[in-house]
């Protein structure tokens, strides 16, 4: 009897309490508790993300004028290296899934935790041990790696900088990221509570579930291609070396192979969370759930066909230019229907513009933008006048970060109070969505402007016709970066002062809001019998 | 659990399918020692495909799993044969 | 560690193994694409290639994985029936194989590196090119499989341990079915590796 009232009081705590007479350091470090794994996610996704702001400021700052401003052609190089290296492999591709996917996977669907719990904690260990040895490519040796983040060969192959070790980095990264993924795809199939039927599933699951699949499926080509960069520079295999019969274009079907379906690992999760999101804040169940889960499949599938369109430029066949050019036409129409869907949703609802509202909103409309400008680049003919200009640049910052990188902010406002129990300031929050979009768009509608122009990316000097549009965007860049600190200052000082609010503050209808905030270890004292689907909104609250 | 019953015979089955995959190893060294042209490879890809799928459906047990599984490796490989497929568009026609 | 979201899901960790083995052979999927575009290009050098190779070792070494791959099998089978010595028997034997496989490829490296045939040996640089490829190919994929081999071997060398103490049995086998699965793997993946690259005509 005695034993079940300890149980009882160890499950009335919520996660962020210490649970042991250890140092609470260890007691996260090593907890196979998939929130706390979750937040260890978060605040070191978060502390690289601040790492890849500051390189990519260095970038711009060095931009504002022509000439050498800050930096010579070398460090420039390694500037955008590492910005693209942290900015891809320790910002967007873990940060949803693994930050917010692990938090709330097991929330969603009614289970106590993911599959393999302490898989997932190895999986955390993995990632912060590649993402230490990413930036320590930044020092020492032959200087920081000056490839760009495609690690081209035979170029990556020659060059004396530390690409080894940055090489290397990404392979445990992308093994972290294949571990996740099967134990995501394992506890979705395995461990939903009774009565959360396939249809049941929220938005945000189901595109977990897609993404899952591209990080188990497509990873490996990674892994391998980056191996292959290993044995080049170790072993000089020369498979990669025209002059001995290789061929470098190989390195970059390989390459895309993983590179492409990884944007939609980017992607489909911001997706997934603004599916959340915009019914909630428009009080209507989404429109065409159905429809918005095939298109998250159909997203996954079909972006896996197109990593040709990468390559229209390097002396790639005719006929697979007009394959692959055809096929990335195709990806566009489910990426439309979860538009429209979203739009649709929108439609007759009493819609509240919370900040989570607001960033959800800003999704559908910068990746629009993006995913548009992406038709440009996706058209060989027009592909051949903007290839490596800044046009690419901007279209993929609209894609990546005011696609996903919004989305990443949406979902931390969305389930700040769940998490944390308290909640930060609305109209702090909105004053800083508010400046980071119009420097964002300031910074990059004038690169893009630029780009249609002709000024090439990975070029630290340019022609003078191009300085007011550069400066333009260096000056976008310093507003998004106060929008950022805005935002980072407010949910800081929620952390210390917020206030408390109930269990469902959005009275929002998916099962992660039925428990306490913060949710107590183990989640549910009894595993909810599911009744209603995600977004039946007149029996939020219960399961 | 596994009852005893269902695993009666199970031994002699390993062993068989043991024999035969031996009997196609040496079945396909004796193909690739007569001349086919291209017929070559395609045979000796089509056994090598035979005693994989003896291994995986016998050793490693898929013909007692569930459909998941099975589909997912369906998936796996329709999606290697994707990539293996569209790389060949550029590379036959350069 | 004992809470309710730990207790054991036997087919649930078997898909998770499935799904991490069907990563495996995308990994070594990338390879396979290699290996199939550059025969394309140069099918004579990889003819030529495949010659020098020793059709005695890769058939031996094919037998030697098939049968490791049945003892694991039949070890499982004997763990399912509580039969303990015979189950850690199969599994010595297999280990036995496992590493009888990795003294003929290190024999079978050595022969090729007195032949001068190693990457970038100086008769694989004035060799015309294609045959740099095949030989490029020939040792990363051996490579790697090789790795995987002694990964495996190791895993099995932990799981013997396990069966000695106990604390893997018929009721609670999934360790060793996991760590067979793995294995298997191993061996499918040379199943491929044999006629692409010795039995080139």
């Amino acid at each position: 009897m005695g034993k079940i009232i300890r149980m009882g009081e160890y499950f009335r705590r919520g996660f962020l309490e210490p649970s042991g007479d250890q140092p609470s350091l260890f007691d996260w470090i090593f907890s196979t508790d998939h929130k706390r794994i979750g937040l260890l996610y978060l605040y070191s996704i978060s502390t690289f993300f601040a790492v890849g702001v500051t390189l990519g400021l260095l970038i711009r700052l060095e931009l504002i004028a022509p000439g050498s401003t800050i930096v010579g052609p070398d460090t420039y190089n390694a500037l955008f290296t590492l910005h693209g290296v942290v900015m891809i492999f320790l910002f967007i591709i873990p940060g949803i899934p693994a930050a917010f996917g692990n938090i709330l996977l097991p929330l969603q669907i009614g289970a106590r935790d993911v599959a393999f719990p302490r898989l997932n904690l190895f999986s955390w260990w993995l990632y912060i041990i590649g993402a230490s040895m990413a930036l320590s490519s930044l020092l020492g040796g032959g200087g920081p790696p000056d490839t760009g983040w495609t690690f081209y060969l035979p170029f990556a192959g020659e060059t004396a900088t530390n690409v080894s070790l940055a090489v290397f980095a990404v392979f445990i990264l992308g093994f972290s990221s294949i571990l996740t993924g099967l134990n995501f795809i394992t506890t979705i199939h395995r461990m939903r509570a009774p009565g959360m039927t396939w249809t049941r599933l929220p938005l945000f699951i189901w595109s977990l579930y897609a993404t899952a699949w591209v990080q188990v499926l497509a990873t490996p080509i990674l892994g391998i291609t980056l191996l292959l960069i290993l044995a080049e520079r170790i072993l000089g295999l020369g498979l990669f070396d025209a002059a001995r019969g290789g061929d470098p274009l190989m390195y970059q079907h390989l390459f895309w192979i993983y590179s492409h379906p990884a944007v939609y690992i980017m992607v489909l999760p911001a997706m997934g969370v603004v599916s959340e999101i915009i019914p909630v804040f428009a009080r209507r169940p989404i429109f065409g759930y159905k429809a918005i889960v095939a298109s998250s499949i159909g997203i996954a599938a079909a972006g896996s066909l197109v990593w040709g369109h990468h390559m229209f430029v390097s002396g790639m066949s005719d006929t697979a230019i007009l394959v692959f050019s055809l096929l990335t036409f195709i990806v566009a129409i489910p990426s439309a229907v979860k538009v429209f869907n979203w739009v649709a949703t929108l439609y007759g609802g009493s819609i509240r513009l919370d900040a989570p509202m607001l960033f959800a909103l800003s999704f559908v409309l910068l990746f629009s933008i993006g995913g548009l400008s992406g038709l440009v680049l996706g058209a060989a003919a027009t592909d051949v006048h903007v290839h490596d200009t800044h046009f690419v640049v901007a279209h993929f910052h609209y894609v990546m970060f005011g696609g996903t990188g919004f989305a990443f902010f949406g979902a931390l406002h969305y389930w700040f109070p769940k998490i944390f129990g308290c909640m930060y300031n609305n109209r702090r929050a909105t004053w800083g969505w508010g400046i980071m979009i119009i420097g964002f768009n300031l910074l990059y509608f004038s690169m893009m402007l630029a780009g249609l122009r002709g000024m090439p990316r990975r070029y630290y000097d340019y022609l003078l016709q191009f300085s007011q549009l550069n400066r333009l965007a260096t000056y976008g860049s310093w507003i998004l970066a106060v929008g950022l600190m805005l935002m980072a200052a407010n949910l800081l000082i929620a952390l210390r002062r917020g206030q408390c609010v109930g269990a469902n503050p959005w009275e929002a209808a998916t099962l992660e809001w039925t428990v306490a905030s913060p949710p107590p270890t183990e989640n549910f004292a009894q595993l909810p019998q599911v009744s209603h689907g995600p977004y039946d909104f007149k029996k939020a609250g219960k399961p | 659990m596994p009852d005893d019953t269902r695993h009666t015979g199970a031994m002699r089955q390993l062993i068989a399918t043991w024999g035969l995959l031996l009997c196609l190893t040496a079945a396909t060294v004796g193909i690739s020692r007569i001349d086919l042209g291209a017929g070559n490879i395609w045979a000796a890809l089509g056994i090598a495909t035979g005693k994989a799928a003896l291994v995986i459906f016998f050793f490693m047990h898929l013909k007692e799993e569930g459909r998941v599984i099975k589909i997912s490796l369906l998936v796996a490989l329709a999606t290697l044969a994707t990539f293996i497929g569209l790389t060949f568009f550029d590379v036959l026609y350069r | 560690m004992n809470t309710s979201a730990q207790h054991h899901d036997a087919e649930g960790a078997r898909l998770g193994m499935w799904l991490f083995l069907l990563s495996e052979l995308l990994l070594f999927g990338g390879l396979f694409v290699l290996f199939a575009v550059y025969l394309q290009r140069y099918p004579d050098q990889f003819i030529a290639g495949g010659k020098q190779l020793s059709l005695a070792f890769g058939a031996g070494n094919t037998a030697l994985l098939l049968t490791s791959s049945l003892t694991v099998a039949l070890a499982l089978e004997a763990l399912r029936r509580n039969r303990y010595r015979l189950c850690q028997w199969l599994l010595g034997s297999t280990i036995g194989a496992a590493l009888w496989f990795l003294v003929n490829k290190g024999l079978e490296w050595h022969a090729k590196f007195e032949h001068d045939l190693y990457p970038g040996s100086v008769t694989l640089r004035q060799a015309p090119p294609g045959h740099d490829t095949f030989f490029g190919l020939y040792y990363l994929t051996t490579g790697l499989h090789g790795l995987h081999v002694i990964i495996g071997g190791v895993i099995l060398a932990w799981v013997l341990c396990l069966v000695r103490q106990g604390r893997i049995t018929g009721t609670s086998p999934t360790i060793l079915e996991n760590s067979a699965l793995y294995w298997h793997l191993v061996d499918v993946i040379w199943i491929f590796i044999f006629p692409l690259y010795y039995l080139l005509l």
